[in-house]
């Protein structure tokens, strides 16, 4: 075993020492690791210096081989998930490079990176490099990806646990298999948040081999400074049923900010922001500097706030997810967290953001927006208490993602698919994909991968007799090269404010904004309010894609239905909701108001135990109702509400509608589904049985507007659709063809094509979170526990409060359109022109409700 | 959410069309997305930019090479149901001038059978000025019946009794914090903009600037293609993020 002085340099020892630091454990294992030419994987918490960790090893073994006896080239190469991340750091190393007066270039290479610099960079590289996975796909697409990286040491890849749950960590673990295919000795170093299972991680970073035990990275873990001092913000008012604004702990949320220095406000979704911040001004009485910061403002605005921050001019920001990430924002000392944490991980790296230093606690208040999210606050401060962890397990590598990449590889050189499905299989989570898969997808990257071998002729890559597959054209590369990555970005529209003299015509000429989801506009219809910067607003109309909107004196805006956010909670927090839920004894850590609900509910109803399934009917005015209580998140339960509802229907109990949240499912119908439960026409037993998810599942998702923006995703990502062609560069809301309808004719003509997998694997994980649903449906088979009921419970109370202002999308479209078909024909074209019909009477296809 | 029959359980022929009348004749408008004039056993379908898919193919995105077999697949089944003596396809039939070379075999023969069992007219489009040689039917850069002139542009300003192609208008409606579009008929009672029939061919909104010079104002339906066809009016339609 080395000791310290061993493997820090003098005058690395000096500068610490200097600097009143001495080096951390966990450094100088990150150091003696290099020494062995060992991979490995630290975890530790914010504020541990972890970059510093990561980056030491190469500073020390840069410093010891002086420029000019190295050959130019790139040593280091470190990956964030955020431009800003690199730049940040590239910010940092500045200070240990000059302290140290050492002869290494730092650079970084993003998409704001401008032409010149980085023709420069490719002739005289930087000893140590800054990019992003998508940059880093671009190099290695490049022919001259071997020269440019055969000096390559060490990758260093920054918030892991954050970069490997998406698509982006599919593309970069086959950039870092490719990577290894350059420079077999390379290491590899992994920084990363706390994380439930750091094996997978582990595994993530090496190459595996098939049928050979798991290849791990060494681990270094830095246990957690001190337990933070979490709460729940106590409240006098009473405890909204339902909803998600929070508005009741208003009072509570700025006493908080003016008892503290600095204070971010994390919530789950933009309008969630918007509405808080606005409330937030409302009684801020002592003008404190509060600001907003929401992936949907303007970039200026956000980066003045993001200023103000670093000035410490501020004194809270309310915020989204868009801060989340590892970037040091100051002297934070609260974080306020609103609305359901939604996972004990993703609270705990929310609460990390409250002071940096890590032998400090923490401070963070929980602000739960209703009843059922006090429950799963006081589960998620437990475990922020505990240091439970419930990040994703490892997620299997995407086929869209693949077939990216094989036209990557082959824009850089012919590839054998034998070596070339060798290397992508030592990718971990490609490590299971089959030989047939791998085939396809270079079939469909060649041709479009069709039964119907009409392309061959327009083929991208084609296998020459060397066996070697090549690209068919030049233009082919710079087709891939406009077009790398996996971030879809929803198309944006600007929000422009009106101009309005005197009443006069709408101009166009007020400032922007912002900009919103184009999803999000799409639901607004002229004249409704919603709030945006701050600013109650009514839309005008949408022009060329800017949304106009006016102001308005509407104090209470029709804010459109947005419900709690995309992150379903996690399974480990419903877990602790249903036991929290069924054990009486455990009820003193809630508020009274909740435990008196749930006393007042066990006697007008019941409650399940731990491991059943709450399923309550009852007759309201003049429908039946069902509620049913899976707590396992919005997606799932509106996936088990389009099923049941198709079996309710083929059991004529004739089901109008359902409202589904993260908690609960409620629908209604005209038939008494009470009484055909308790006769076992249908038992509940039948109607849960997990057979739903075959040939149901399969009928819904025909149709489904889920799965198609699904597939327009994998779609883009697997080349399919060009985002940008050379010489017309598009715009992402621009695809010149509407993948709705190649979706349609490909289900119907060749359902079990290659991307109709992709976009099933994605949305059984994703908007349809099939998974779940079919663990829980396996999870209470037998377990059902059926109560009818007169009256509505109290259980039942919160999401029956949805109906009506939570929308859900289906299958109903031609019923909203019958909604707005009219009898207008009668009334625009006169009875008389009717009456030219030779029958007379009204036009078939008119209501005549 | 309301519960109805989806698209895929309700059979084609239980579904409503819809009737209208342009210069007092009598026309149905079929959930296809077809024009049927009964009097004059004659049916009209617009815009099927077949072989869509290979153009785009010889450029690099391959989409599914399926478009033309299931735009004719679609089209063989309400020429089976309607039995019209006439069939005119208003212009655009082919993507593009090589679409004719690209026909793949099936394609056709099923294409031949249909020239071939109605008198079948090829109205000349911006796409497809003359028709591929040797696929049967006549060419006409325009028509007349009775009262009605076919041809595939519209031409601005008002024009009594014309049915045209080529804009691919389609409509949206928002409701219940939704928002849904369709390809619809454009019409009033002195013209009529027909759909795109093609299975990849896309829409256009029927408030966007290009039917300005067509209708006045919003004094027209649209009759949007769902389960039935359903005739909204023209005011209670929303315009498109996505213009131009």
């Amino acid at each position: 075993m080395s000791t310290a002085a061993d493997l820090l340099p003098k005058p690395f020892a000096e500068w610490f020492a200097q600097r009143g630091w001495s080096p951390r454990p966990h450094q100088i294992a990150l150091l003696e690791k290099a020494s062995e030419g060992r991979s490995a994987l630290l975890i530790a918490p914010t504020g541990a210096g972890k970059t510093l960790a990561g980056f030491l090893p190469s500073l020390v073994e840069l410093a010891a081989r002086p420029k000019r006896s190295r050959r130019p080239g790139i040593h280091t190469l470190y990956i964030s998930p955020l431009k800003a991340l690199a730049v940040d750091i590239a910010r940092n190393l500045e200070t240990p490079v000059a302290g140290l007066q050492l002869d290494i270039s730092v650079e970084t290479r993003t998409g704001d990176t401008p032409a010149h610099k980085r023709q420069r960079q490719k002739l005289a590289p930087p000893d140590i490099l800054l990019t992003t996975p998508e940059q880093l796909a671009l190099l290695l697409s490049n022919p001259d990806a071997p020269r440019f990286f055969d000096t390559l040491e060490t990758v260093v890849l920054d918030e892991l646990h954050s970069l490997v749950t998406a698509k982006r960590g599919d593309l970069l673990s086959l950039d870092l298999a490719r990577l290894r295919q350059l420079r077999p000795s390379l290491r590899v170093v992994g920084l990363s948040a706390t994380v439930a299972e750091p094996d997978d991680l582990r595994r993530w970073l090496m190459p595996q081999q098939a049928d050979a035990p798991p290849n791990l990275a060494d681990l270094v873990i830095v246990k957690g400074g001190a337990t933070p001092d979490v709460a729940i913000l106590p409240t006098e008012n009473r405890i909204p049923w339902a909803g998600h604004s929070a508005v009741h702990s208003m009072d509570a949320i700025y006493a908080a900010i003016k008892a503290s220095h600095m204070v971010l406000v994390f919530v789950n979704t933009r309008s969630q922001a918007e509405r808080i911040f606005q409330e937030l001004w409302r009684i801020n009485e002592d003008a404190l500097p509060i600001a907003l910061h929401h992936g949907s403002l303007d970039v200026g605005q956000r980066r003045r706030v993001e200023a103000a921050m670093a000035a410490s001019s501020l004194r809270c920001v309310v915020c989204t997810s868009t801060l989340d990430l590892g970037i040091d924002w100051g002297d934070v000392d609260l974080v306020v967290n609103v609305g359901a944490p939604k996972g004990a991980s993703r609270l705990a790296q929310r609460i990390g953001r409250a002071n940096h230093r890590m032998d400090e606690p923490s401070r963070a208040v929980l602000v739960p927006a209703n009843r059922f999210e006090v429950m799963e606050c006081t589960v998620a401060l437990e475990a922020s208490l505990t240091g439970a962890q419930d990040t994703p397990r490892l997620r299997t590598g995407a086929l869209d993602v693949l077939a990216q990449h094989v036209l990557g590889m082959a824009c850089s050189a012919p590839f054998s698919a034998d070596a070339l499905y060798a290397e992508v299989t030592s990718a971990a989570p490609y490590a299971g994909l089959d030989r047939e898969s791998f085939d396809r997808v270079v079939d469909f990257v060649a041709t479009g991968g069709y039964a119907l071998k009409s392309y061959e002729r327009f083929a991208k890559i084609r296998a020459g007799k060397d066996g070697l597959w090549r690209i068919s054209h030049p233009a082919v590369a710079q087709q891939y090269r406009l077009n790398v990555g996996t971030i879809v970005e929803a198309p944006l529209l600007k929000v422009r404010l009106a101009s309005r003299r005197n009443g006069g015509p709408i101009g166009m000429g007020g400032r922007v904004l912002g900009e919103v989801e184009e999803y999000f506009a799409e639901q607004l219809a002229p004249g409704d309010t919603f709030l945006f910067g701050g600013l109650v607003v009514k839309l005008e109309g949408i022009r060329d894609n800017v949304v106009v909107v006016s102001r308005t004196h509407d104090e209470a805006p029709k804010v459109p239905s947005y419900n709690g956010g995309k992150f379903p909670l996690s399974t480990y927090l419903a877990d602790g909701v249903r036991r929290l839920l069924a054990d009486e004894s455990s009820w003193s850590r809630l508020p009274d108001q909740v435990s008196d609900w749930l006393r007042i509910q066990k006697e007008a109803s019941v409650l399940p135990g731990a491991d059943q399934l709450l399923v309550e009917t009852f007759p309201r005015g003049n429908r039946f109702y069902m509620v049913a209580y899976p707590f396992e998140g919005r997606l799932a339960h509106q996936t088990l509400g389009m099923l049941l509802t198709r079996r309710l229907e083929r059991a004529k109990l004739r089901p109008l509608g359902f409202v589904a949240s993260d908690y609960a499912l409620a629908i209604w119908g005209l038939g008494d589904m009470g009484g055909a439960f308790a006769k076992g026409n249908p038992a509940l037993g039948d109607l849960f049985a997990p057979d739903m998810l075959g040939d149901d599942l399969d009928a819904w998702l025909a149709e489904s507007y889920l799965l198609k923006r699904s597939f327009r995703s994998c779609a883009l990502i697997s080349g399919l659709i060009e985002r940008r062609h050379p010489g017309r560069e598009k715009s992402g809301r621009q695809v010149t063809i509407s993948t709705d309808l190649i979706y349609d004719v490909l289900r119907s003509h060749e359902p079990d094509h290659i991307l109709l997998r992709a976009t099933w694997a994605d949305a059984a994980t994703g908007l349809l979170d099939v998974a779940r649903l079919s663990d829980m449906l396996m999870r209470v088979e037998g377990s059902i526990l059926h109560q009818p009921l007169d009256h509505i419970s109290p259980l039942a109370v919160p999401v029956m409060l949805d109906i009506g202002k939570e929308s859900v999308a289906g299958s109903a479209a031609d019923e909203i359109i019958r909604e707005n078909a009219d009898d207008l024909v009668r009334e625009a074209m006169g009875e008389a022109y009717l009456g030219t019909f030779a029958g007379g009477g009204l036009p078939a296809g008119i209501p005549r409700s | 959410m309301i519960f109805r029959q989806t698209a895929l359980e309700m059979h084609a022929a239980e579904a409503r069309p819809a009737e209208w009348a342009v210069a007092g004749m009598r026309l149905t408008l079929t959930v296809e997305g077809g024009l049927h004039l009964a009097e004059a056993s004659t049916l009209v379908v617009a815009d099927l930019h077949l072989e869509k898919g290979s153009a785009f193919a010889a450029r690099g995105q391959m989409l599914p090479p399926y478009d033309t077999a299931a735009t004719l697949k679609r089209l063989a089944a309400l020429v089976r149901r309607l039995k019209p003596a006439r069939v005119i396809a208003l212009g655009d039939s082919f993507h593009d001038r090589g679409a004719g070379g690209r026909l793949g075999e099936a394609d056709r023969a099923a294409l031949t059978a249909l020239t071939e069992a109605t008198e079948w007219i090829w109205v000349a489009g911006n796409h497809d000025p003359e028709p591929p040689r040797g696929l049967g039917g006549w060419a006409t850069s325009e028509l007349s019946i009775g009262p009605l002139t076919f041809r595939h542009a519209p031409r601005p300003g008002r024009a009594t009794g014309e049915i045209a192609g080529h804009l691919h208008p389609s409509a949206r409606i928002v409701g219940r914090g939704r928002s849904v579009r369709r390809r619809c008929f454009a019409a009033n009672g002195e013209r009529l903009v027909m759909p795109a029939f093609g299975a990849l061919a896309g829409g256009l909104n029927v408030l966007d600037a290009a039917f300005h010079p067509l209708f006045e104002g919003r004094a027209f339906h649209a009759f949007m293609l769902g389960t039935d066809v359903h005739p909204i009016a023209g005011r209670k339609l929303v315009g498109e993020a996505r213009t131009g």
